[in-house]
């Protein structure tokens, strides 16, 4: 049965700033936000910014604010939203404006080149690689699902309210070196750059990146509290301090 | 005269930023030389993150009867000998470094109970051999290259499309784009160039393929005189969504019949038993409790019909819906929820061996597959065909220019195996960026022609000059006219005439096309880089239906009602596409080089 629906969208101006602006649009049985932006892009504003790439929630391109929440467009589901109403679309407000819904993430990458790379200990199986268990992985795995949508670093209020950026690498950064801090093989120490330089402290656990999620990742309970006691076994604990002043060295 | 464009120079640049493209990029790093890297999209965005099941090497983790020359001989048969031999050998002698290398820069694989690389059984494998990360192998594989990729020093150019590639002469010395943010155009001069474009599905109204896949690699190095290679041969994965209408053709993996899925038409059938090709019965069990087994990874047990290779599903499941044997919607029943009659807590293991399958299906679809069948049908999703390389050095017929992965041709002849495509990116993307790399050292840097330049130039922006309303009309209508006419004429079965029309119909297209008119500015406008993209759409559209008419028999992913059977004769030859000097499309057929006496016996040896 088709409806009616209006989609506020945010348009952005010539001079850096913008509005909603409202497009209403008929829609039929079975379509996600993602669509509905798309079917305005082709008959009402064919100049409209929107990234996207997959359409089904695995590359992470398609990012927004949907009536305010972060979330993929691809992933929402026009039957979850209450379309009585009109329903505003924004870009990720954490990040710099393109234009229209596509923002500036290039933060993001230049943050992943300042965090140490994997480096593994050389391989210890006679055929020249490694073994490793199921058991051993499963936690990097569940990190290493992460999409790169960046939803978490949009939602984190450090980021979006407190803007910083240059002080704290953000929970999906934050993720990204569990993944390798946790990984069997790595030998690196991420440690010192993490309470330092890319501002483990400044998370104060509010789990909101947990929730907004596409990836259903548990971010604050499995990768960053863990990160957190590392870094405080680390620095803060002052038997440990001790015991490696004194303990044998070699 | 000196342009106005700002250039960057390379030793080479890479074109695509997929698994291929990324894994060139890498290699030409690790050589020495200075690397460009355009990507269309974000770093890590690419279709690549699309691929679920694994990717295949013959490392005999699971079961260790594997070798190269089963491997060897799976992906000859698969693609009914037809393909590029020496490529077919490379690949399965290379493939299990290139995974080992991941693993080495940090990819987490699945794991076998000895603690090694899991391997999982695929249409067409003879053995338990694709490596995987659940269904996310895709992500897994551009992730690990990104990250690693990161750090090598390769300059990136997110979000930019090239629209020419640059001669001096007979060589590509260069490629002219536009950075997406801002409609900017730069040069970027380079000794050697790799175009790793990845796939052209958007050709196609259903397909699997994202806004990317336009074919604009392959159009790109025809139109500077790259020669192409069995166009005619596109895949039609046999099992994507149909229903709610806005996700048709989105994939869904061939691991859910690899983990025991079965495909059933609206009676309840188990159709695939009704036609399994002669070539593949000794290997095909007709016993269903075998077939269960045999996903189980038991050794002994024979593979169920569901995985025979991916064309033949395809057309079958085609069929029972011409038949009217279809689901409501125009498809059949995939069902993995019957495994509860076989597994305790089957809805967990759904989860664990599926997650992205359970979580597209329960969000886009509002279904649950641990509990209902999915309704599934054929989608396009693979082109085997592409620009056309040598084996060893993927290098084209045009000096400089060298191509990896979907938008090269010839290790898959005319049907892709499901994992052979993450290891052809691994395998050859790693050639391609080495021996562009070697042929940089060894040649001096080319010139620019800034006439070529401007004339690249002018061509892109023309569609802002046309006025709206009047003769002129968007660059989607076109498009969408294009899709639905390739579906409907050039798709999963093909005839003689609707070809011809289809042909004449792409003419009538392209002068649409020529005429397009775009509103804005240059900056993330997507009508204009839609309009851009429509003229590389019509290329390949034009090469794949030449391509079709001119190969009269059925094999692979070309189906012809026609020629319903496969022509020995037809074995024979590749069909090759190149621009000739007036401008127009040219088809001839090219004997495929006599195989090695060596290799020639392996595929003998395999035969039972």
């Amino acid at each position: 049965m088709n409806k009616q629906v209006t989609f506020k969208i945010w348009r952005t101006d010539e001079n850096g700033g913008g509005k909603l602006v409202d497009y209403t649009t008929e829609i039929t049985e079975g379509l996600v936000v993602l669509d509905v932006v798309h079917k305005i892009q082709k008959e009402q504003a064919n100049d409209l910014a929107v990234r996207w790439n997959c359409k089904a929630g695995k590359c992470g391109s398609c990012s927004a604010e949907v009536n305010g929440m972060p979330k993929l467009m691809c992933m929402t589901r026009m039957d979850t939203l209450d379309i009585s109403k009109p329903i505003t679309i924004e870009p990720m407000r954490a990040f710099p404006s393109i234009r229209d819904l596509a923002t500036d993430v290039s933060w993001n990458f230049r943050v992943k080149t300042k965090i140490k790379k994997f480096n593994p200990r050389k391989p210890d199986a006679a055929d020249g690689t490694w073994r490793m268990m199921q058991e051993d992985v499963d936690r990097v795995q569940e990190f290493r699902k992460c999409i790169e949508c960046f939803l978490c670093q949009d939602v984190c209020h450090v980021l979006r309210d407190h803007h910083k950026h240059e002080e704290f690498i953000g929970p999906r950064f934050l993720v990204y070196t569990a993944a390798l801090e946790m990984h069997p093989l790595d030998t690196e120490d991420r440690l010192p750059e993490l309470k330092q330089a890319q501002g483990i402290g400044f998370c104060n656990i509010t789990k909101c990146c947990t929730k907004v999620c596409p990836e259903h990742i548990t971010i604050t309970d499995n990768a960053i509290i863990p990160l957190k006691e590392r870094v405080v076994d680390e620095f803060y604990d002052p038997f440990g301090w001790l015991w490696k002043k004194i303990r044998p060295q070699g | 005269m000196a342009t106005n464009y700002e250039t960057h120079e390379f030793d080479v640049l890479v074109i695509g930023a997929g698994g291929a493209g990324l894994r060139a990029a890498i290699e030409a790093s690790a050589a020495g030389v200075k690397v460009g890297l355009i990507c269309k999209s974000l770093l890590g965005k690419a279709h690549t993150v699309m691929a679920e099941g694994g990717m295949a090497a013959a490392m005999g983790n699971v079961d260790d009867r594997d070798n190269w020359k089963v491997h060897f001989a799976d992906t000859m048969r698969g693609g009914q000998y037809v393909n590029n031999w020496r490529m077919a050998e490379l690949h399965a002698k290379e493939a299990p470094a290139r995974v080992h290398e991941l693993e080495a820069w940090g990819a987490v694989f699945d794991r076998t109970k000895e603690g090694k690389i899991s391997q999982r059984n695929f249409g067409g494998h003879r053995y338990p051999r694709l490596a995987h990360v659940g269904d996310r192998t895709g992500l897994e594989l551009i992730r690990t290259l990104q990250d690693h990729g990161i750090h090598q020093g390769i300059t990136v150019f997110m979000e930019y499309t090239i629209v020419s590639l640059l001669k001096d002469g007979d060589r590509v010395v260069g490629a002219f784009g536009y950075d997406r943010e801002r409609g900017r155009f730069r040069i970027f001069k380079a000794k050697a160039v790799v175009v790793c474009t990845g796939g052209l599905g958007r050709a196609y109204r259903v397909t699997s393929n994202s806004w990317e896949g336009t074919g604009d690699g392959v159009s790109l190095a025809y139109h500077a005189g790259a020669e192409l290679l069995d166009m005619e041969f596109i895949q039609f994965h046999p099992t994507g969504m149909i229903w709610p209408p806005s996700v048709m053709g989105i994939l869904v993996t061939e691991s859910v019949r690899g983990e025991g899925g079965v495909l059933r038409n609206k009676d309840g059938k188990r159709f695939m038993y009704d036609d399994i090709p002669d070539n593949y019965k000794s290997q095909t069990s007709m016993d269903p409790e075998e077939g269960w087994r045999y996903t189980q990874n038991d050794k002994n047990a024979k593979r169920p019909p569901e995985l025979l290779t991916r064309d033949h599903v395809a057309r079958c499941i085609n069929r029972e819906v011409k038949a009217g044997r279809g689901s409501p919607h125009g498809g059949v029943f995939l069902d993995i929820s019957w495994i509860k009659e076989k597994i305790p807590n089957s809805a967990e293991h759904i989860k664990r061996k599926l997650p992205s399958m359970y979580h597209q299906f329960m969000q886009l679809a509002n279904l649950d597959i641990t509990k209902e069948p999915m309704e599934i049908g054929p989608t396009t999703h693979y082109a085997m065909g592409g620009i056309r390389v040598n084996g060893d050095t993927q290098a084209t017929n045009v000096p400089g220019l060298f191509a990896a992965g979907e938008c090269a041709a010839g290790l898959h002849g005319a049907n892709r195996l499901g994992g052979n495509s993450l290891s052809d990116l691994i395998v050859f993307g790693k050639r391609a960026g080495e021996f562009a790399a070697k042929y940089a050292k060894e040649n001096p840097a080319g010139t620019i022609n800034d006439a070529q330049v401007e004339a690249a130039y002018r061509e892109a922006v023309e569609p802002f000059e046309h006025p709206a309303g009047g003769n002129s009309e968007g660059p989607y209508h076109v498009q969408s006219d294009l899709q639905n006419m390739m579906q409907a004429n050039v798709g999963i079965v093909r005839l003689q005439k609707e070809m011809e029309f289809a042909l004449d119909g792409i003419q009538k297209l392209k002068a649409r096309a020529a005429k397009v008119a775009v509103q804005g500015h240059l900056e993330y406008n997507p009508g204009w880089h839609t309009s851009i993209d429509l003229k590389h759409l019509l290329t390949v559209s034009e090469a794949i239906t030449i391509s079709a008419l001119d190969r009269k028999e059925s094999r692979g992913g070309h189906f012809r009602e026609d020629f319903p059977d496969k022509d020995p004769e037809a074995q024979k030859y590749n069909s090759v596409i190149a621009k000739a000097a007036d401008g127009s499309m040219k088809l001839r057929r090219e004997p495929i080089p006599a195989i090695r006496e060596d290799l020639k016996q392996v595929i003998e040896e395999m035969k039972n």
